[in-house]
């Protein structure tokens, strides 16, 4: 909203000169969207920039990083075979595992993984939620009914327990799992949307749509799903955490990636076995999994304070 | 309201039949079966130790054949633990996470409410900030990282300390070994509950019928305990109603860590050793939970907010 103030209800041919003049120079004066506002208010949020730049900062090293570094993460170098201390010489930057493989090739590999499931689980979670959500919402009746009584019934169902029976059933594929946590993590999102999509429903500009003769779908593509994108984007950044949380969950366990691939999560359980003789195995990976799960979670608060204004 | 409580309890049986249905195919689907092993059993041996449970039949007899001894409560032998029937496992193994899961609650509880409490009362000071960012970490370190990591100070780094803890076993349920497990489990919730009362405190802080209160001339305290407290407490009954149904059902990864005889490990095991009348016992169990945890929650709740109306 621009701060010039404007007279309204008339028109400019009757306003004084100075007026008219303001009114001109108001002209110039760049609108700001509701997306430039929100990106100020996240960048006057230290915690949440710091915490941003941190992420990309540890997904180029976790992607580009095993360029630079001498090991694969599957490759055991034969004259160790044991946890030893980091050895420059050989270019084990922060030693080895109990298999002689090295450590900071494997949390590297590790880090991608975790990345990997978050980014396109939260995507699989965010295309059914968002669809979900936007059709009840929007066609409202019988639709509605039957989409919130299924996901009520989901709700009931004590979910950790089927990705395990679905993870033991699939023999543990790599994208499946993506799958399955997405097919979990979609309810809250749908209901969110649904919300959301109710309030939007009866503004003028889809009346407005409505007119102009746009069809059921295009509406919903072109003028809900754009308007909820906010909230969205919101909860994204809270699911993503999440996500990570449960495939490292599910690794610790020994059920989700299949050695000799290896994730945060995998590498903590084997690190639990050893700590006694090297806590580094153990706390290494919980560090890297800890930090991006803070700054997902601190990002996320700031998003939402940025892009909700009731808080501000 | 009774109307409505009736409705959500005939809703549930459907639920409970699609948990039911839903996980006995996903669990046929899996491949091989319990009784698979590294030697494979001679196919003779196999033939009759799959006739002895029935699993030589179609899997619609199967299925019926679960469902109507289930109505009857019975949820069949264990195919891995030889002479176990699953009721008697699960009456091994839920005590001991209910044990585990209620002390967690009330130590979440007890902690996670003054603590928030005391943050929203000092909103913005160097205790508010400190006590937030301890909840943060409490939420983003998770408990498979908190458990070997405390596993690792109290039972090795202060070992030969007063302060040593067993960090494994049961021992018939001994104060020392709960210690870990309990602190554990509750670490998270105490980080939740702690920001939700926080938040919602402050909410609450700010409406209007509080600051009527205070221009009555109530002091300060009654205020709080008297007006504030009681709404402010919904968004946390909200959570813990679902917090209480994971704590209940044993946090897989603390019983795994800390070797407790709970049914989250009964669960985790099993799936693997695809012991199917095991995971579907513990399964249903947990949905039985759910459910009716929830109708707690809204019953509470109704207590709680006045302005709660069911239809």
């Amino acid at each position: 909203m621009s701060d010039t103030p404007i007279p309204s209800g008339r028109s400019k041919a009757n306003l004084s000169v100075p007026h008219a003049q303001a009114l001109d120079t108001a002209a110039e004066v760049e609108g700001r969207s509701l997306w430039q506002d929100a990106f100020r208010r996240l960048q006057a949020n230290r915690a949440a920039m710091a915490s941003a730049v941190v992420l990309i900062v540890m997904a180029v090293i976790c992607f580009a990083g095993p360029l630079f570094v001498p090991w694969s993460y599957e490759e055991i170098d034969w004259d160790i075979l044991e946890a030893a201390p980091p050895d420059f010489e050989k270019g084990h930057y922060l030693g080895t595992d109990s298999l002689g493989r090295d450590l900071l090739a494997r949390i590297l590999q590790g880090g991608q993984v975790s990345f990997q499931v978050g980014i396109l689980a939260t995507a699989v979670a965010l295309v059914i939620g968002v669809s979900v959500g936007a059709v009840a919402g929007f066609v409202g009746g019988r639709v509605d009914q039957f989409l919130m009584r299924f996901v009520d019934v989901m709700y009931a169902v004590p979910l950790m327990f089927f990705i395990i029976i679905l993870m033991v059933v699939f023999g543990r594929n790599f994208y499946l799992m993506f799958l399955a946590i997405g097919f979990v993590e979609w309810l809250t999102m749908s209901r969110i949307v649904r919300g959301q999509t109710l309030t939007l429903k009866n503004k003028e500009f889809i009346e407005a749509a409505r007119a102009s003769g746009g069809s059921t779908a295009s509406i919903i593509i072109r003028h809900i799903v754009p308007n909820v994108l906010g909230v969205v984007i919101v909860y994204v950044t809270l699911t993503i955490p999440q996500v990570i949380l449960l495939e490292s969950f599910l690794s610790f366990l020994g059920l989700g990636v299949q050695p000799p691939m290896t994730s945060w999560g995998a590498l903590i359980a084997e690190g639990a076995q050893e700590m006694e003789i090297t806590p580094r195995t153990l706390i290494l990976p919980a560090v890297c999994l800890s930090t991006t799960l803070f700054c997902f979670n601190f990002l996320g608060d700031g998003l939402r304070d940025a892009l909700d204004p009731k808080d501000r | 309201m009774w109307a409505y409580f009736t409705r959500r309890l005939i809703i549930a049986i459907p639920t409970l039949w699609v948990v039911i249905t839903v996980a006995f195919f996903l669990m046929r689907l899996a491949p091989g079966g319990p009784f698979d092993q590294e030697a494979p059993l001679p196919p003779e041996i196999m033939a009759n130790l799959k006739a002895a449970y029935g699993l030589d039949q179609p899997l619609w007899w199967q299925y019926f054949n679960y469902l109507g001894n289930l109505l009857q409560g019975d949820f069949g032998p264990s195919f891995k633990y030889k002479d176990f029937s699953v009721t008697e496992l699960i009456g091994q193994g839920f005590p001991v996470s209910v044990q585990n899961g209620f002390a967690a609650l009330i130590l979440a509880v007890a902690v996670g409410i003054p603590l928030g409490a005391m943050a929203a009362l000092k909103q913005n000071s160097g205790a508010d900030h400190a006590a937030m960012t301890v909840a943060m970490t409490g939420i983003v370190i998770p408990n498979f990282v908190v458990g070997p990591l405390l596993a690792l100070i109290f039972g090795i780094w202060l070992k030969e300390t007063v302060f040593a803890l067993p960090v494994a076993g049961w021992n018939d349920g001994a104060f020392a070994n709960r210690i870990l497990p309990v602190v554990c489990l509750a670490l998270p919730f105490i980080a939740y509950i702690a920001r939700i009362t926080r938040a919602s405190l402050i909410e609450t802080l700010h409406t209007n019928y509080v600051r009527t209160a205070r221009a009555k001339g109530l002091p300060f305290r009654l205020v709080v305990l008297r007006h504030a407290f009681k709404s402010a407490m919904i968004p946390v009954v909200t959570y813990i109603g679902p917090a209480t149904v994971f704590l209940l059902t044993g946090s897989m990864v603390i019983e795994t860590i800390f070797g407790l005889p709970g049914i989250g490990r009964y669960f985790v095991q099993g799936a693997l050793n695809r012991d199917y009348t095991l995971v579907m016992g513990v399964t249903i169990l947990a949905a039985s939970l759910v459910i009716t945890i929830n109708l707690l929650v809204d019953l509470v709740y109704a207590w709680l907010d006045p302005k709660v109306r069911y239809e």
